[in-house]
């Protein structure tokens, strides 16, 4: 998997970066930076947003055009930037918080839109920056600060979500299985179109801990044993589902994008005086 | 024949903006601003610019400051909640130092309040609704024409300093219709943000080389720069260095307030040998002019101050002020939040500061002022 060629799109003068060992916040950086690496894209026309948050780092270490926003917002910054200029690759990286949490309006409509930006989710299951409060993900019985005995909150999916809502590519990988995470990314930054890839990810520090798994190796397990292909999800019973997830390519479809709708329907009527 | 149109105000920041060069818009509606939304939606294609109505104010300012960092001149604009709503991301363009113009058309409050009438009660949330400590510039017309202006002149000075600028107006300036010399659009300045003439390498977007406002790269031209909301180094990468911190904190503070010769705007009339100086901005200052012309007929002495830039309030024009008057009355729809200033820039001299407002939607009418002048004067 390693690729000396991503070196070319790190700030390697910002580095080294400020995650825990055994975070896996850079295993995911690792793929982003391979794929963009393999489609040849242009440093100079990507633009790399992120919300805050421990994963709101990431634009910081990426050579590119970068923009580390607000908690949950990022995806607003997002459009101005995609609808202003086109020609950029827009890459927003989120964490469960930023994306579903005190972003959520703004994912869903991103996602109905279908407007061409790359929501790149590092869910890690907690709040992992402001010390492991339980986030829309997490699942329930698990420890969190703030869930002192358990949460006890549903969690959303994430895949179902931006479905529903109406993105046109949506897709879950997560941390251990890289040769589906490097895949699923590449996949995603080539598709026209508000793209979802949730990323299951781990947090040793903040959830870990909490929960009997302080080792890093122990997360990885934890998402490892839980991922299951989408074609093995299909055959599986409701009861075999339980506290599993599937993996793989969810929605994959052309759909008019935003921007150009915009231009198309918008832009050339106003200029030609029609209504 | 000169270009002369009927419009209300929230038309002519319409009109002003396109003129502009404004390119794009996020926003979300609310009473009494929409209109600003609704013209730019039909205006905005037209010149091959972007509108966009975002699934809040949150995102409307978010989306604004995107586009900005391409380069394009952006803006929003908003009432009352809307305008809470946005104070998270105002900070975020002084902190990053990016151009916008944030329209706040105030109406009653607090919370949804009264919706379709006027108030002024928005003046200290535009001054210091964002949190942290910070300089903003808001500007507030009292009449269409002057908003015709202020509009060019808030994208200007956005630009000028990489900052975000908010245009205060009022329900009653922004629903009233007068006529605009469209012409006057030919003495105004349009000013670009100076972009940088490096090479991409040696560019740093918050670079201190040049003073207090460093140029700023567009998105996209081969300069990779970032930008964070968290106190950063000349690079643009987090720093809580006190020094460092100390550095950037100064020069966001000085940008505003050493330029502030360069748009400390403000009309005086008759204030040469008044006794009371009645101090109205915005709707209210039409009244107030009315009232001190009446005054005058009466033998009172009455002049007016007129703050037009009200943030950074200008407490050495009031100071001067005070020393030529025996009173001040400063009218104000709201129960009292500019009067404070002047009692700030009137601090330690004998003048009296006295005020006349309210909150309950209506509009304060000149007779009401000549009475509170009357009062104050004792006569
Ligand atoms: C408006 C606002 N509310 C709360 C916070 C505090 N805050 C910062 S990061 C964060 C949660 C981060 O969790 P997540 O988005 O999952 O990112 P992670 O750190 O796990 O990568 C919170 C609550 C904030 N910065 N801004
Ligand atoms: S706190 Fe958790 S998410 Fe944050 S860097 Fe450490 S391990 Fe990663
Ligand atoms: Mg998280």
């Amino acid at each position: 998997m390693f690729n000396e060629h991503i070196f070319d799109y790190l700030r390697t003068d910002k580095l080294p970066h400020i995650w825990c060992p055994g975070c896996a916040h850079g295993i995911i950086v690792g793929s982003l930076l391979r794929s963009i690496e393999k489609l040849k894209l242009d440093k100079n026309k990507i633009a790399v947003l992120s919300g805050i948050g421990c994963s709101g780092r990431t634009p910081g270490y990426l050579d590119m055009n970068t923009l580390h926003t607000t908690h949950g917002r990022s995806l607003t910054f997002a459009t101005g930037i995609k609808m202003a200029k086109p020609e950029l690759t827009v890459i927003d990286v989120m964490g469960d918080g930023d994306a579903v949490a005190i972003g959520g309006n703004h994912f869903i409509h991103a996602c109905r839109r279908n407007i061409d930006i790359k929501a790149i989710i590092f869910n890690n299951n907690i709040y992992g920056m402001t010390g492991g409060q339980y986030s829309p993900t997490t699942p329930i019985n698990y420890y969190a600060s703030t869930a002192p005995y358990g949460n006890v909150e549903p969690s959303f999916d994430i895949v179902k979500l931006a479905t529903g809502a109406g993105a046109s590519f949506v897709a879950r990988a997560d941390a251990y299985h890289i040769a589906l995470l490097d895949n699923v990314m590449e996949k995603a930054l080539s598709h026209k179109g508000f793209s979802v890839v949730e990323v299951m990810a781990t947090c040793p520090t903040q959830f870990g801990r909490r929960n009997k798994m302080k080792e890093p190796y122990q997360m990885l397990d934890f998402v490892a044993e839980r991922a299951v292909s989408l074609k093995k999800w299909q055959e599986m019973s409701e009861e075999e589902k339980k506290g599993k997830f599937p993996i793989g390519i969810f929605v994959d479809e052309q759909r008019d994008e935003y921007v150009e709708t915009y231009e198309k329907n918008v832009i050339e009527k106003a200029k030609r005086g029609e209504k | 024949m000169p270009n002369i149109e009927l419009m209300s105000g929230n038309d002519a920041v319409v009109k002003a903006a396109i003129m502009s060069g404004c390119k794009f818009y996020g926003g979300y509606p609310i009473t009494p601003s929409s209109e600003i939304a609704e013209g730019m939606a039909k205006e905005l294609p037209k010149v091959g610019g972007k509108f966009i109505q975002m699934e809040d104010e949150i995102g409307g300012i978010g989306a604004a400051i995107g586009a900005s960092l391409t380069g394009v001149k952006s803006m929003t604009a908003t009432s009352g909640p809307g305008f809470s709503l946005k104070q998270e991301h105002i900070g975020f363009a002084v902190m990053g130092e990016i151009p916008i113009v944030i329209v706040n058309v105030m109406r009653g409050g607090p919370s949804t309040g009264m919706p379709t009438y006027p108030s002024q009660g928005d003046v200290m949330q535009a001054r210091w609704g964002t949190h942290g400590d910070h300089q903003i510039i808001a500007l507030t017309p009292c009449s269409v024409q002057e908003t015709f202006k202020l509009t060019f002149e808030a994208f200007n000075l956005s630009e000028m300093y990489r900052t975000p600028v908010i245009l205060l107006t009022d329900e009653i300036i922004a629903h009233m219709r007068e006529k605009v010399i469209l012409d006057e659009a030919k003495n105004y300045k349009i000013i670009d943000r100076v972009k940088p003439s490096v090479q991409s390498e040696q560019y740093k977007p918050f670079d201190n080389k040049y003073g207090l406002v460093p140029p700023l790269a567009s998105y996209g031209e081969g300069y990779r720069f970032h930008i964070t909301g968290l106190t950063h180094d000349e690079t643009g990468f987090p720093t809580s260095n006190p020094n460092t911190v100390e550095k950037l904190q100064e020069r966001l503070r000085d940008k505003i307030l050493k330029n502030r010769k360069n748009f400390d705007w403000y009309e005086e009339r008759m204030v040469e040998d008044a006794e009371i100086i009645v101090v109205a901005y915005g709707s209210v200052a039409r009244s107030a002019m009315r009232a001190i012309k009446d005054a005058r007929r009466e033998n009172i002495k009455a002049g007016l101050f007129r703050p037009i830039t009200l943030w950074p309030f200008n407490y050495e024009r009031i100071k001067k002020l005070s020393k030529k008057c025996k009173k001040f009355l400063v009218a104000e729809m709201n129960l009292g939040q500019i009067v404070g200033e002047v009692e700030r820039g009137a601090c330690g001299v004998k003048t009296k500061v006295d005020f006349l407002g309210r909150a309950n939607g209506e509009f304060i009418t000149p007779t009401e002022i000549l009475s509170k002048i009357r009062e104050v004067m004792n006569v």
